[in-house]
């Protein structure tokens, strides 16, 4: 999608809930609220398809370092 | 700190967590047998195992096929035959196995997700400022009796909907059920069988069923499980749970965070001048001195890393020590107020992590936030005076602080 854009050269990633995994941490939430979504249960989910703009990559990263259950995962997807 | 039992000569064979030393600075013997047994065992309690690593301590948090929450604090008593039998245990859902494990938890997770308990952080910070209050004009006073020790007691009574002045009956019986581990099977039972909370809870419930209003304890007992209403051993229980595991769990996070700072000024000056910092040091200061271990029964015979684990033997899983690891942590025994990446294991791993951990980390963050705007110069009045409790919920019980 950014490619048509003209961003061939930006790198594209993904923010993935293992919905299996999380146990309601909710660190992903605290950390980056502009990435999950929790639901009445605590559970996180990546909002929308995970899509991460790059001034979030960051945040994205400290997400996956902290979740206590490895239930986030940072994809690189060809864009 | 005394013990009732025979002080600890071999830590790797004959360990005690009421012994006097664990209390006082237990890291040392978990950083020795970490590097020299990582799973130990002591014929104390009938027989009790204490893997060490933050790999071990994960593996049996995920395990709940050898592994049963039935009890969760290791004492002189097993799990009786009144009880409520697995899977649901004495007090869902920390004491129930798979699968009525998750229908008790999924009822109760809506009440402390981060909305409710954000809720509650008004509610919360009146109550740090008018304990602080209480402080005006004096220079010295105990940060754990004065102060941590009331916001969640207070906080949880509130939820539940008792009377406020009943907060102080909550302190005696949670000593009773946390601290006093190391009685004999006699005394403890004697305990066990005087029955006062369960009484004020019926009457509590008696008086919710009469009265039904919004709070958790009409909630519970108009929540149903598969059509059905929850039994009143299950409301008593998962009430008695909410009331220990929500009181003197955040009251020593609370303390031991209060600890830290006095002991390190550079850190306090640094979270002052830095608010925005808040965020990764209350993580920080659950990971360097998080107050819980729990308990498993082992439900069947097994090999675990060397050892041979019976059919019926306790064992302790001690996140703290798991959150000490150097294999799972860059420079773990310092405390880094920025620390990054934090995958620390306070709140527990797997099906049981804490239910309480939005509530938990609210009451921590105001706490810390209030007492630091009203006092951000304050030291230890005398580091001899300070005490742990014993047992499986660590935290400063006595904190003479010296405000400068």
């Amino acid at each position: 999608m950014a490619a048509e854009k003209g961003q061939t050269a930006t790198r594209t990633y993904r923010v993935h809930v293992d919905p299996d995994k999380c146990q309601g941490h909710n660190r992903c939430y605290s950390i980056a609220p502009e990435l999950f979504d929790i639901d009445d249960l605590g559970m996180s989910s990546e909002k929308g398809n995970g899509t991460v703009p790059p001034e979030l990559l960051e945040k994205a990263e400290r997400a996956v370092a902290n979740c206590p259950e490895y239930a986030i995962s940072l994809e690189e997807v060809d864009s | 700190m005394t013990s009732r039992h025979a002080p600890v000569s071999d830590w790797n064979t004959d360990f005690d967590h009421t012994d006097p030393s664990w209390v006082a600075d237990p890291y040392p013997i978990w950083t020795e047998l970490r590097e020299g047994c990582p799973v130990a065992h002591s014929n104390r309690y009938g027989g009790v195992w204490l893997p060490t690593t933050h790999e071990y301590v994960s593996e049996v948090a995920y395990d709940t096929e050898h592994f049963t929450s039935r009890s969760v604090v290791v004492s002189e008593v097993r799990p009786g035959p009144e009880d409520l039998p697995a899977p649901i245990g004495l007090a869902p859902p920390i004491t129930s196995d798979p699968p009525f494990h998750s229908i008790a938890r999924r009822m109760l997770l809506p009440a402390f997700g981060p909305k409710p308990i954000a809720a509650l952080e008004p509610y919360t910070r009146e109550l740090c400022q008018q304990l602080l209050e209480t402080t005006a004009g004096k220079t010295e006073f105990d940060a754990a009796v004065d102060y941590a020790q009331h916001i969640p007691v207070r906080v949880i009574v509130r939820m539940l909907g008792f009377p406020e002045e009943d907060a102080d009956i909550f302190r005696k019986f949670i000593h009773q059920v946390l601290e006093d581990v190391d009685q004999s099977p006699e005394e403890r039972q004697a305990i066990i069988n005087q029955g006062e909370i369960d009484e004020y809870m019926d009457a509590q419930i008696e008086e919710h069923r009469a009265n039904p209003r919004d709070d958790l304890t009409s909630f519970l007992l108009e929540a149903e499980i598969e059509g059905q209403r929850l039994q009143t051993e299950h409301v008593r229980g998962t009430m008695v749970l909410l009331m220990i595991a929500g009181i003197d769990t955040t009251w020593s996070a609370i303390g031991a965070s209060l600890w830290h700072l006095a002991q390190h000024p550079s850190d306090r000056k640094r979270l002052v001048a830095e608010p925005e910092l808040m965020d990764t040091a209350l993580e920080e200061f659950l990971r360097a001195y998080a107050p819980v271990t729990m308990a498993r029964l082992v439900a069947q015979d097994f090999d675990f890393h060397g050892q041979r684990l019976k059919e019926g033997d306790w064992l302790l899983l001690p996140f703290p020590s798991a959150n000490r690891d150097p294999n799972a942590f860059d420079d773990p025994d310092t405390v880094h107020l920025d620390r990054e990446h934090n995958r620390h294991a306070a709140f527990g791993l797997g099906i049981h992590r804490c239910l309480g951990s939005n509530l938990a980390r609210m009451e921590l963050r105001v706490a810390l936030e209030e007492w630091l705007k009203r006092f951000p110069d304050f030291e230890l009045a005398d580091p001899a005076r300070v005490t742990w409790s014993a047992g499986q919920v660590r935290g400063p019980r006595t904190l003479p602080l010296r405000i400068l």
